[in-house]
């Protein structure tokens, strides 16, 4: 009981924070709208015939780009607990030595989920009309999430090995752009050359947007690639998790 | 007298080197121990071993009856800590930070709130108390880290360099502030390359040197080892120097160093005093300034090292 009010109120300072952050602000608001609507308006004719056609199709894809964007801050904020010293007050507190990271992670599905809803309001008013059931989209909604819960994972390695918290923007930014691009996120599979499919089809950004699209639009399968997607989150936390521990495990007993 | 804090054989290797090299020290209840050591000494990762963030690798360290390693759950419940290690959240307001750590040690909502708003009224800090940290002053900002180890008022608290980058004044404010927390009770260890702060505020002092003790005692007794007092001479007119040497030469009997027109001669006696000045002026020389200095604690440290003291603010006892 003690540790979940803990957690909670870890979890709050990582949300209060982002009120005096405005580019974490930002990245939250004004960036998915402005990729979504950037995406729309820009490729929506040569990719789909029209913005009106590729709206369905480009919508939960960015949902799932800006998931993966998102989920940098994990790795951002730790970094900067880390090296100004404010880890270590954690640290020295009667907590449990977990509710730092756990705290943070709940914050960033806090997040995660207002970036769903701001993306699937604005969505709407674009003039996206959901072809499926509140269940489906309840369902997109916890897949994603279970997915970005996996993945900050990686992220608090990124956050853990990192100098300082810029270099963790640069390095998560820089690994997550072409994991990104290179999936079904934006654009049809068949489209790309051949070499390229392979690992298009592989990547988890590519499962979870079809997935996503499936759950949305009922025009395609959605069982199968969210079960891969699950798949991909579980073995991704079961390396993750452990390896990311023991890094910070390590760091903090250099000193 | 129980001790508060009681370390025996502490040591701490980082890689292949040694941080710390075998450290025991004790301090009793309610007392004040300054740490005292150049860059490097060991110190930080002292108390970092004693704060429960690192594990020692030999030795044992007890906080409060409790041992470091194997019950370092309860040594987080009776101490605080403040330094350039564990800081406060910059992003956030300082009423916040201090009604974070309230509820992380358990405070209800509206007790954390309360216990935020009497340690802002009571480190000044009331109307900046709704900014963000990182807006602060260096003196605010120290005042906020002190306010947010004492949240759970600890029986125990370290200070690792508590008055680094402060000015004059808020060094002062914070001398002040440690010294209220004695009087409450409260048990320090501080960490220090000022040996005028450890003399200011420590009721003992341990000096630390590449990892080991090399002294231990109060303020007097460290100064006592290095030696008996010297008097200190200075001339109006330069050109009397060599006149002024050869008669404090004479009258004290011993060797004396002159640089300039200043001179200075060991005074194991303080009669030595007015037989000087009576000869002075007996030959016409104007003494422009006169008096017996105590060994400061910057001679200790230069005669236990043989490296010199790190930061030139030498306590000086004028006699």
């Amino acid at each position: 009981m003690k540790a979940l009010q803990q957690t909670l109120a870890l979890a709050w300072r990582s949300l209060v924070q982002v009120r005096r952050n405005p580019w974490e602000l930002g990245d939250y608001s004004i960036q998915p709208i402005l990729f979504l609507v950037l995406f729309l308006y820009v490729f929506g004719g040569a990719i789909a015939g029209s913005p009106d056609n590729y709206l369905a199709f480009v919508l939960p894809g960015v949902i799932v780009m800006n998931m993966l964007f998102v989920t940098v801050y994990v790795g951002h904020g730790l970094n900067t607990d880390l090296t100004r010293g404010v880890f270590d007050r954690f640290r020295a507190l009667p907590i449990p030595r977990w509710a730092p990271l756990a705290g943070r992670i709940l914050a960033d599905v806090v997040k995660q989920l207002l970036c769903i809803m701001l993306l699937l309001a604005v969505g709407w008013l674009l003039g996206f009309r959901l072809a499926t059931s509140a269940l489906h989209l309840l369902a997109m909604v916890l897949l994603v999430l279970s997915f970005a819960v996996a993945f900050s994972w990686v992220m608090v390695l990124v956050g853990v090995i990192a100098r300082d918290p810029e270099h963790v923007q640069l390095f998560g930014f820089t690994a997550l752009f072409p994991v990104t691009f290179v999936s079904s996120a934006f654009v049809p599979v068949e489209t790309m050359p051949g070499w390229m499919q392979g690992f298009v089809q592989a990547n988890p950004v590519s499962l979870l947007a079809d997935a996503a699209r499936g759950l949305m639009n009922a025009d395609g399968p959605s069982l199968e690639p969210a079960l891969w997607s699950l798949a991909w989150a579980l073995g991704i936390a079961l390396v993750f998790a452990p390896l990311s521990v023991y890094m910070l495990n390590r760091r903090l007993a250099r000193g | 007298m129980d001790n508060a804090i009681k370390l025996e054989g502490l040591v701490r290797d980082f890689g292949g080197t040694r941080a710390v090299d075998g450290v025991s020290l004790q301090v009793p209840s309610g007392q004040v121990l300054g740490l005292l050591g150049p860059n490097g000494a060991g110190k930080t990762t002292v108390v970092r071993m004693l704060a429960t963030l690192l594990v020692p690798t030999a030795g044992t360290a007890r906080v409060g009856g409790f041992d470091v390693a194997r019950e370092a759950a309860r040594v987080r419940e009776i101490i605080g800590l403040t330094g350039q290690y564990a800081s406060v959240d910059e992003k956030l307001t300082g009423r916040e930070n201090l009604i974070l750590i309230g509820r992380l040690l358990g405070l209800k909502r509206r007790d954390a709130r309360a216990r935020a708003d009497a340690l802002l009224e009571d480190f000044d800090l009331r109307d900046a108390g709704q900014r963000p940290a990182q807006t602060y002053s260096g003196g605010m900002r120290r005042r906020l880290d002190l306010a947010a180890s004492l949240v759970g008022r600890p029986r125990i608290l370290f200070l690792d360099e508590p008055s680094t980058g402060l000015d004059p004044r808020a060094r002062r404010d914070l001398w002040e502030r440690v010294r209220q927390l004695q009087a409450e009770g409260t048990t320090v260890l501080l960490t220090t390359q000022y040996l005028e702060e450890a003399d200011a505020l420590a009721d003992s002092i341990v000096v630390l040197d590449q990892g080991r003790v090399i002294a231990a005692g109060t303020a007097a007794e460290l100064k006592a080892r290095v030696g008996a007092r010297s008097l200190h001479v200075t001339v109006i007119d330069p050109a009397a120097a060599a006149r002024a040497l050869e008669v404090v030469s004479r009258v004290s009997g011993q060797t004396v160093q002159a640089d300039g027109e200043h001179l200075s001669v060991p005074a194991p006696d303080p009669a030595l005093v007015p037989a000087v000045l009576r000869a002075l002026d007996a030959a016409g020389i104007d003494v422009a300034e006169m008096g017996l200095r105590g060994a400061s604690l910057d001679d200790v440290f230069l005669s236990l090292t043989g490296h010199g003291a790190p930061a030139g603010n030498a306590a000086e006892d004028a006699a």
